[in-house]
């Protein structure tokens, strides 16, 4: 097992990041922003958030590591 | 004129469409085995957009409009978490998992995945069988948009049996004649294709009606309560419950999950997840926002038809609204033949050879295999003439339907003690209740099983959690049979 405890911190971020891309703070709210409801402005960047964290996950290693597997970078 | 201009477009593009299909048949010149292994080959691109192609069907471009249109935008937000987000986390969790281990021991369907770790040809057909159920109400769901779509494009004068038949005759032709192969890269051009026509289609409209704040200020004035998040039938229940049920269940469609074994290497998949969140925004901003826009348009969208065919009828010219539905339909029909194709080899490597005919010549199988896609969609077709529901309705169903297969695969592919009677049971029981509540709504004589409870909460989601704690439970309570390798889905070690 090469699994790195710092790696666990992604377990709570990807459900944050599944659990608010719904804007539920803004439930009810109906201030328009831009031109569109504020709150589908939330959920195009919080979208964006999700392809940033995203792509930081897939590099970092913890894509192999979270099934056991060594990064490619890491081998001896 | 402008009709004959309009139909002469839609038909003119399906056949550009056929052409490509068969063009891309004759350059891979593969025998039918061969299509699944070389496919181990795809890369990120095409991966990336097969794989975004099922969104590219009559639930994306012709349902979610219509219920923007009907009851807010919110409906952007549903999908986009559960299609951008919660499927993205999915693709890591089951489809890199299964990429290792298909990669490891030469898997081509989920079935033969299942079967073979728990040494069992009747889960594996159990799991086919299950497949193909619910991928009919899928297909029929594409002949149903196709009717509508020209319902809405000729103001009625090709009816909605018409519009079905046509895409049906399509979808038979194209795999009858394309065949097997190629489909991949047929898909990748839909798919670029309708995302710029979508936007175009977007910028169009609204430059029309005067700009994005003209637009949204018409459509809060029409229905003031689409401006404000929640309410009306996006539930908190219906939020929760529709998002979950469709991300997993999109894991289990056939040609979904067999993508999931044929990147070329992981890297491939770690691309596609990455840029997955922002793809599916591409496409459903524009296109679900023209649907919440056309609220506040002065359109009159005609009962049974399709509000995107309409609002394009009135701000575009003809042969444009004529364009985007023929690309819309022509990309409906190319990954109604994706999805025909992996349930045809879900049937004849699951089903035909494992229970029938195990001794079949690969050309008897190639023409099981045909014969069953042509039947498979003339039922649909039938079918979709009853329009038992609403699009958005047909669709859910289907993905419920498969996202109750989720949790028991998740558990077989991470749980070790899972054994093949907690499979067997954490699949059957939960599909049967499920099967018996949708079919209650379509048979006359029975009383109708409620689909959601407690405002907006879907029993589909309920049934999810019954398949886990089946699965678990079950396995607890027998011992895994002689024929059981929990070794054949380790990933590590030799």
């Amino acid at each position: 097992m090469v699994r790195s405890r710092r790696d666990i911190v992604w377990l709570p971020t990807f459900a944050l990041l599944v659990a608010f891309a719904v804007p539920w703070p803004l439930w009810g709210v109906d201030r328009v922003v831009a031109g569109l409801p504020v709150w589908i402005w939330w959920h195009v960047a919080w979208l964006g958030l999700c392809t940033v964290l995203f792509s930081l996950f897939a590099r970092s290693g913890a894509w192999e590591r979270g099934m056991g597997l060594r990064p490619e970078g890491d081998r001896p | 004129m402008t009709l004959g201009l309009s139909l002469g477009i839609v038909v003119g593009y399906l056949l550009f469409a056929l052409a490509v299909g068969l063009v891309a048949y004759r350059v891979s010149e593969t025998t039918a085995e061969d299509y699944y292994l070389a496919s181990r080959s795809i890369g990120t691109v095409v991966l990336l957009f097969t794989t975004f192609a099922t969104l590219l069907s009559a639930f994306t471009f012709f349902g979610g409009p219509n219920l923007a249109f009907a009851a807010g935008p919110e409906w952007l937000i549903v999908m986009g978490t559960l299609d951008g987000v919660l499927f993205a986390v999915l693709w890591y969790a089951i489809g890199y998992k299964q990429w290792l281990i298909g990669n490891r021991n030469g898997y081509v369907t989920l079935g033969e995945m299942l079967g073979d770790r728990f040494g069992s040809t009747g889960l594996r057909a159990l799991v086919a069988g299950v497949s193909l159920l619910w991928l009919f109400p899928y297909v029929m769901l594409q002949q149903m948009g196709a009717g509508e779509a020209l319902v809405g494009l000729t103001d009625g004068v090709v009816p909605y049996w018409g519009g079905a038949a046509l895409i049906t005759a399509f979808m038979i032709l194209y795999v009858v004649l394309a065949g097997m192969r190629g489909v991949a890269w047929t898909d990748t051009i839909q798919g670029l294709f309708m995302l710029s026509v979508v936007w175009i289609a977007a910028v169009w409209v609204v430059s029309a009606v005067g700009g994005v704040g003209a637009a949204t200020g018409a459509m809060l004035e029409a229905r003031p309560e689409f401006g404000s998040f929640g309410g009306g039938v996006y539930s908190v229940g219906f939020i929760v419950s529709t998002a979950i049920t469709i991300a997993f269940g999109v894991t289990m469609f056939p040609q979904i999950n067999q993508r999931f074994f044929v990147a070329k290497s992981g890297e491939t998949l770690k691309r596609s997840f990455a840029l997955w969140p922002v793809l599916v925004l591409l496409l459903f901003v524009p296109a679900f926002m023209l649907g919440a826009w056309a609220a506040g348009m002065p359109v009159d969208v005609p009962d049974g038809a399709n509000v995107l065919p309409v609002v394009l009828n009135e701000y575009t010219p003809a042969w444009f609204a004529a364009l985007v539905i023929a690309g819309a339909m022509a990309a409906m029909m190319s990954s109604s033949d994706s999805m025909l194709l992996s349930g045809s080899s879900y049937f004849t490597r699951d089903l035909y050879r494992p229970v029938v005919n195990a001794d079949a010549s690969e050309r008897r199988e190639a023409w099981v295999a045909r014969i069953g896609v042509a039947g498979f969609a003339l039922l649909a077709f039938v079918a979709s003439l009853f329009r038992p529901g609403t699009l958005i309705e047909v669709g859910d169903t289907a993905f419920s339907g498969f996202a109750l297969l989720a949790l028991p695969v998740i558990c077989a592919l991470y749980w070790e003690r899972t054994t093949r009677t907690g499979m067997i049971v954490g699949v059957l029981v939960p599909q049967l209740v499920y099967l018996a509540v949708v079919l209650s709504a379509v048979v006359g004589s029975v009383p109708t099983l409620p689909r959601a409870v407690f405002g907006g909460w879907d029993i589909a989601l309920g049934l999810m959690a019954l398949s886990a704690v089946l699965t678990v439970g079950v396995s607890l309570l027998t011992a895994p049979t002689a024929e059981s390798d929990a070794s054949r889905f380790a990933v590590t070690g030799d």
